[in-house]
């Protein structure tokens, strides 16, 4: 007892401690045998000779004692007890060891065991639940995906692929007959042919027709206009236009009319529809065109 | 005697400008003493500076300014050597007309991509066979319609809230339920009771939605994304009206191996499977070097060569980070393809959607 009341004096109050922090309105021990963790003269581990502890390890909980007895001893001063799992048996652990031992740290082991029951019963329960996971972001990766997304957005492209796919659906017909278009999607495709194959010939009979127009300019409108769709084309579509006009009351339906109308201003789109015309006026003689050269002179002999 | 000196001015290299022009002229002197092209002199010229002392480069200076005006020097050489280039291949090309050899076409990293083995072709039967026995085969049988449940993360704030509201529009048939902290895996055995198809949870970070796990629900795969450049409606320049309750069109474009399959497959079987041309409203899945791009537009074909398209609904990115099969379980879940960080970084040309 001596012996405990003088180290209180030399590490107690407001002296110095190597266990002690201090704050403004408190001192706490930090000593690992602390049962409270305030820095007291009764519950000082170094400043009282006859001192008990519980203490948790993995989830099991041990009661530590220590007695003036084997004070001599360091290495064997403090008594482990494994305290059972069940609640009530351990506190009835704790008295039947720390029996006549003082009130006050019978009453503080008990309520260290039981707050400690609690936080692993809290623990257990945790694990259980949703874990929240933060994965930690690394800038410079970040900005790099960042540059990268941009230049894949600029590759992609996206409207321009969005237009295509949504006309290749058209094209194949998807969209069933909900638009006016697919009757002259597949008309265009048929013209897109024939207009394959007229290239071809097309160069070999304008220069064939060259000659051929120096005696035959003075045939019928219908014939000329014939040969000036194949002539020339860049001509055509000032030609295009008012033959298209006297044409359309002729032949025409009147869908081709609006789209005429609405294409006036795309000269490629009224060429194409210069050759569809010129197509269609001459589907009914297809193979006989490609002889125009010589037809002409024929027609001229017919009339 | 011109010879001689060249090396030892250029040995000092610190020497300024004056130096070398003295030199030129020295030599362009010489050049048409000589009675050849000054231009080729001091090409020659230039040529021999750079050539001269053989282990000599530009980095070699100590002096940064000097550095600096010797390097841009350097670089406008090799522009005008190169401008030169071009100008002479120009002129063989007009030159030769049509036998002028096809141009070349230049390369982009989809050009150069690695060849990946798990390229699907359109024809193979074993990833037909596949696709009719996997988890989607029900969808494209038609024998479930889709139904889609919209969730976030705990208490989401600000855009994410805005952000589900919208993609609630977008796509037919989704309800959005707020999160009340419950767990995942307890949610669903819920939603399979209730016949939902698909569960989407938009993860959150400081009220900005940055993930999307996707989870497929009587027992699909889970993918996990990354949202990235998320702009609602709102923000949209020049966009339409809101979008009408009309099923939309679904667009998955340039998914080509195996996995990317998968993953259009997912998206596809997001949406109904008759789609109402008269809503003329478009779902976009768009692949580019593995970022999915999503857009939603209203379309309208002015003739069978036109269509103009107008945005409306929000627009996102998505970045795959993680291939689950079955629901949604990260600890004990089997994974079928997961983002490695160190396989991307090394190879810039290979890509795996």
């Amino acid at each position: 007892m001596q012996h405990d009341d003088v180290i209180w004096d030399i590490i107690g109050n407001k002296q110095f401690c190597s266990f002690k922090v201090k704050t403004k309105s408190q001192s706490f021990c930090r000593n690992e045998y602390s049962i409270t963790g305030l820095c007291n003269r009764s519950s000082c581990p170094l400043a009282n000779s006859q001192y008990a502890t519980i203490r948790e390890e993995k989830g099991q909980c041990f009661l530590y004692m220590k007695v003036i007895e084997r004070a001599a001893f360091p290495s064997k001063m403090w008594e482990k007890v494994k305290l059972s799992k069940n609640y009530e048996k351990a506190l009835e652990q704790i008295d039947e060891n720390l029996i006549y031992w003082p009130r006050f740290i019978r009453h503080k082991c008990k309520q260290r065991f039981t707050k400690i029951t609690q936080y692993l019963i809290r623990m257990r329960k945790l694990v259980l639940k949703r874990q929240r996971k933060l994965v930690p972001l690394s800038r410079k990766v970040e900005s790099r995906e960042k540059r990268k997304e941009e230049k894949a957005l600029i590759a992609a492209q996206l409207d321009n692929a969005i237009e295509k796919e949504l006309l290749e659906r058209l094209k194949q017909g998807t969209y069933g007959d909900i638009y006016n278009f697919p009757v002259h999607a597949f008309d265009r495709a048929l013209e897109q042919q024939d207009e394959e194959s007229e290239s071809e010939s097309e160069e070999e009979e304008e220069e064939e027709e060259d000659d051929e127009d120096v005696g035959q300019r003075e045939f019928i409108a219908e014939d000329e206009v014939e040969e000036s769709d194949l002539s020339d084309f860049e001509d055509m579509n000032k030609l295009r236009t008012s033959s298209d006009e006297e044409d359309q009351s002729n032949e025409e339906d009147e869908d081709e009319d609006e789209e005429e109308m609405e294409t006036a201003g795309h000269t490629k789109a009224s060429r194409l529809k210069g050759r569809s015309l010129a197509a269609r006026k001459k589907r009914a003689y297809v193979e006989i065109e490609y002889e125009q050269e010589t037809e002409p002179s024929s027609k001229n002999r017919a009339t | 005697m011109d010879i001689t000196e060249v090396p030892v001015s250029q040995g000092s290299k610190s020497k300024k400008k004056k130096n070398k022009k003295t030199k030129k002229t020295n030599v362009t002197e010489e050049g048409t003493g000589e009675g050849s092209a000054v231009e080729i002199k001091e090409e020659k010229m230039e040529r021999s500076e750079s050539a001269f002392p053989p282990s000599f480069s530009v980095s070699e200076i100590k002096n940064k300014q000097r550095r600096h005006l010797m390097f841009m020097k350097l670089k406008q050489e090799k522009r005008k050597q190169k401008l030169q280039l071009k100008k002479k291949r120009r002129k063989e090309r007009e030159a030769l007309g049509d036998k002028a050899p096809p141009k070349e076409v230049p390369k982009t990293i989809e050009n150069q991509r690695v060849f990946d083995e798990t390229t699907v072709n359109p024809e193979d039967e074993e990833v037909a066979f596949d696709e009719a026995t996997d988890e989607f085969s029900a969808y494209f049988n038609g024998l479930t319609n889709p139904k889609v449940l919209i969730t976030t993360s705990d208490r989401p704030r600000g855009r994410t809230v805005r952000f589900c509201e919208q993609l609630a529009t977008v796509i037919p048939s989704a309800h959005v339920y707020y999160r009340r902290g419950l767990a995942l895996k307890r949610i669903i055995p819920q939603c399979i009771a209730r016949d939902f198809t698909y569960l989407m949870v938009i993860n959150e970070d400081r009220q900005r939605p940055n993930g999307l796990v996707l989870c497929h629900l009587p027992d699909g795969p889970t993918a996990h994304f990354k949202v990235s450049s998320v702009r609602l409606r709102k923000e949209m320049k020049r966009r339409g009206k809101d979008p009408t309750e009309h099923y939309p069109e679904v667009i998955v474009n340039n998914f080509s191996t195996r996995l990317g399959h998968t993953i259009g497959r997912l998206f596809a079987a997001l949406f109904p499977q008759s789609p109402e041309f008269v809503g003329r409203q478009v779902a976009t899945f768009h692949n580019q070097r593995d970022f999915i791009f999503f857009r939603f537009h209203r379309y309208i074909f002015k003739n069978e060569k036109k269509v103009g398209i107008q945005e409306l609904g929000p627009r996102f990115t998505l970045k795959l980070r993680s291939l689950q099969k079955g629901t949604f379980d990260s600890k004990f879940g089997e994974y079928e393809w997961v983002l490695k960080r160190h396989e991307v970084d090394a190879v810039r040309r290979k890509f795996q959607l």
